[in-house]
């Protein structure tokens, strides 16, 4: 079968049929087969969606564009895993929505940093990070520590969440805002919060404050970064995609 | 009215051309431009000085920064494709746009409002966070609106064309504009959190998230910042050369092999990732085939000069669109690379790939769109041509000249700083901290703003130069259009 391009330079509605077809196939033939191959995320143990109080401070990472300059994904390479932990997995980011890979480092890849530093460092780092590592070339984020979390709306979150994709229970989005309170105040029983979401940090992040600050949800989600995969317990094969 | 006053070359009369839109979004082009340069110079200069951001929410770096990409991308280059796609597409196909001019100021100015959400937003911290589609739900259902109208009004003057054939800058522009409203569409379904709240919770998740991203932010290059101008290359450099295009065949070739191949290329933004290994390997063998068609296009473009490279030397915005297509030669050699995987595993995550991105932004789209401007304010305005020639061969050295600061700062500093994360000292630990190699990038950020600043003074003296041409008083009938010569 031969056309003539003639043909298809004469005809407006063939040229944007032909033109569609053409840029259409090498999406489907990338993007499907990560839907249907079961092996593209690996079948691990402890992936869980993030707490209310993690999923306010992950939109607050997201408000600033903290993306653009810190990737959260780490390469298999020998430095990297020296530097920042064990290579990242698909599983990870299993329940980022949007994924927060990015593509710059000017700052560093913060995939595993949960853990890493203690809760007051991060709050003076944020609030001045030039106190802390004098070479730093971060942006400041006083404002942080003093503006109240608005979490009226959590439930609501977790619901629309749900409904494109995300496991939350019809329990875990019922006790969505006692849930996210509890992270943040170490006086009460945080057994129900933690059976709902294993391994979730619970402690007053941003020091002695009346309300629950923007800063209490920012550290809480840095301070669960690459901490839920216990790669201990993991045999090798299993990582394989 | 002097459009119809003129007769053509080939004695028909001339349609009434749609053009007050046309001259608005030479005008605004001008304006987005000089706004994207100066952000870039805020940004850059807040990497030396991380001051700059005076503790204030909506001067961070994070924030700034897709104002600074979304004003060069689709403020700049959106409003100068738009502006030049409704020039030629009726020039090329002799009849009036489609809609007429409700229709087109629909699009255009449909499209500066949806520029302004976006941007408010960004200041505000309205994000979706997928790098260059951060605008939210309601903003990306408002463009696919405006969009449906350009592809309409594109469409339906092609339809009705006087030419048997459709000219080949018009095949780029109608691939840029079906191509981008699928890409939009899908990377973008959203579920808003509530339909009078601004945050929404995407479709996609993780890896697959990741590949579909980068599946739209590889071909906002490809289509956007390539074909669309290749679009402006195709009409703009044979007319102001006065020579038809080189070969009619390469442009076929040129044109079937971009668009297929340019669309496989997403996964080399993800190589080493989690992203499964043949999806990588995918990418990285498309993106160094697509360095073929990209020099095919490139050879179409300079050879089109062929028997007219004495007009380099007279014609310094002709300059501008011949330099411009070299450095798209360059970058598009860079770009397959830096996509090679070994190369990648040093380049990804440093400056490297920002001073590829600027050899494109600044020496391809930018020099095409100052090439373009200079021949289209003439045009446009009727003058016989721009009020200064001196002032463009300043604005083109001084641009060069930033340029040349700008990616020999990024190379070196984003060779540096790959080869410092990775060096090993004689005892077997990792050589250097993080935060030794930020401060090695220190005085390279400091000739990157020093470029940048050369390249923001080289859009001022073109705007200086628009305006004074606009405004002179010799109005004269010569330069009414030819026939595009290749159509």
């Amino acid at each position: 079968m031969f056309i003539r391009h003639e043909t298809i330079e004469k005809n407006v509605i063939l040229m944007l049929v032909l033109t569609l077809i053409t840029v259409s196939i090498g999406g489907l033939v990338q993007i499907i087969p990560l839907f249907t191959v079961e092996t593209t995320i690996e079948r691990i143990d402890g992936m869980r969606p993030y707490t209310p109080l993690e999923l306010m401070g992950r939109n607050i990472y997201i408000r600033e564009g903290c993306y653009l300059c810190h990737s959260q994904q780490i390469r298999p390479f020998k430095d990297e895993v020296e530097r920042y932990g064990h290579y990242s997995l698909a599983a990870e980011s299993m329940y980022d929505k949007p994924f927060q890979w990015g593509s710059k480092r000017t700052g560093p890849d913060l995939a595993r940093v949960g853990g890493r530093y203690s809760n007051d460092w991060h709050v003076a780092h944020l609030a001045s990070p030039r106190a802390v590592v004098p070479e730093s070339v971060m942006p400041a984020y006083p404002f942080l520590a003093n503006r109240p979390l608005d979490y009226s709306d959590i439930a609501q979150h977790l619901r629309t969440l749900r409904t494109v994709g995300t496991p939350y229970t019809d329990e875990m989005i019922a006790n969505a805002r006692a849930d996210l309170e509890a992270q943040v105040d170490p006086d009460r029983d945080p057994t129900a919060m933690q059976k709902r979401y294993p391994r979730a940090p619970v402690a007053k992040f941003n020091g002695e404050t009346t309300t629950i600050t923007e800063m209490d949800a920012l550290v809480a989600y840095l301070q669960m970064l690459g901490t839920l995969v216990q790669f201990g317990d993991i045999p090798p094969d299993r990582l394989k995609q | 009215m002097p459009s119809q006053a003129v007769l053509t070359a080939d004695q028909r009369p001339a349609p009434r051309y749609v053009e007050d839109v046309i001259r608005a979004a030479a005008i605004l082009t001008m304006f987005w431009g000089i706004a994207a340069f100066l952000v870039g110079v805020v940004i850059a200069a807040q990497l030396v000085w991380p001051q700059l951001s005076f503790d204030s929410p909506y001067l961070t770096f994070g924030r700034l920064r897709p104002l600074h990409t979304s004003a060069a991308i689709f403020a700049f280059g959106g409003t100068a494709l738009i502006g030049t796609a409704f020039h030629v597409v009726q020039r090329t196909c002799r009849t009036r746009l489609f809609g007429g001019e409700p229709l087109a100021w629909f699009v255009l100015l449909g499209y500066q409002f949806f520029i302004l959400a976006a941007a408010l937003g960004y200041l505000f911290g309205i994000t979706q966070s997928k790098e260059y589609a951060e605008p939210e739900w309601f903003v990306d259902l408002w463009l696919t609106i405006v969009w449906v109208a350009y592809l309409i009004t594109y469409v339906g003057t092609v339809m009705k064309r006087e030419e048997p054939h459709i000219y080949v800058a018009n095949w780029f522009y109608m691939a840029f504009i079906i191509t981008i409203a699928m890409l939009h569409i899908v990377n973008n379904l959203a579920l808003p959190v509530s339909i009078t709240g601004t945050k929404s919770y995407g479709a996609w998740s993780g890896v697959q998230d990741a590949m579909i991203q980068w599946w739209y932010g590889h071909n906002a290059v490809g289509f956007f910042l390539t074909a669309a101008f290749l679009g402006m290359m195709y009409y703009y450099i044979p007319k102001a050369a006065n020579r038809p295009v080189y070969s009619y065949r390469l442009s076929i070739v040129h044109f079937w092999s971009l668009v297929f191949l340019y669309i496989w290329a997403g996964p080399h933004h993800l190589h080493y990732t989690s992203l499964p290994d043949w999806a990588q390997t995918l990418g990285m063998t498309f993106s160094v085939m697509l360095w073929m068609p990209s020099w095919g296009g490139m050879i179409n473009g300079l050879m089109t000069l062929s028997g007219a490279w004495d007009k380099l030397r007279t014609d310094p915005g002709l300059r501008f669109s011949v330099t411009a297509v070299g450095f798209y030669g360059m970058s598009t050699f860079e770009g397959p690379v830096m996509s090679i995987k070994a190369v990648n595993s040093l380049s990804h995550y440093t400056d490297w790939t920002i001073g590829h991105v600027h050899s494109g932004a600044l020496g391809w789209v930018a020099f095409i769109v100052f090439g373009t401007l200079y021949y289209l304010v003439p045009t446009m305005w009727k003058r016989p041509a721009m009020w200064s020639t001196r002032l463009i061969s300043w604005h083109y050295w001084i641009a060069t000249v930033g340029i040349v600061l700008y990616i020999t700062a990024m190379w070196v500093s984003g060779i540096m700083q790959g080869l410092m994360w990775r060096a090993y000292d004689e005892l077997g630990f990792l050589q250097y901290s993080f935060v030794e190699t930020v401060a090695a990038m220190h005085p390279f950020y400091l000739i990157r703003l020093l470029g940048g600043v050369c390249f923001l003074s080289g859009g001022l003296i073109m705007a200086y130069n628009m305006w004074r041409t606009i405004r002179s008083e010799t109005e004269t009938l010569a330069t009414q259009t030819q026939p595009a010569l290749a159509a």
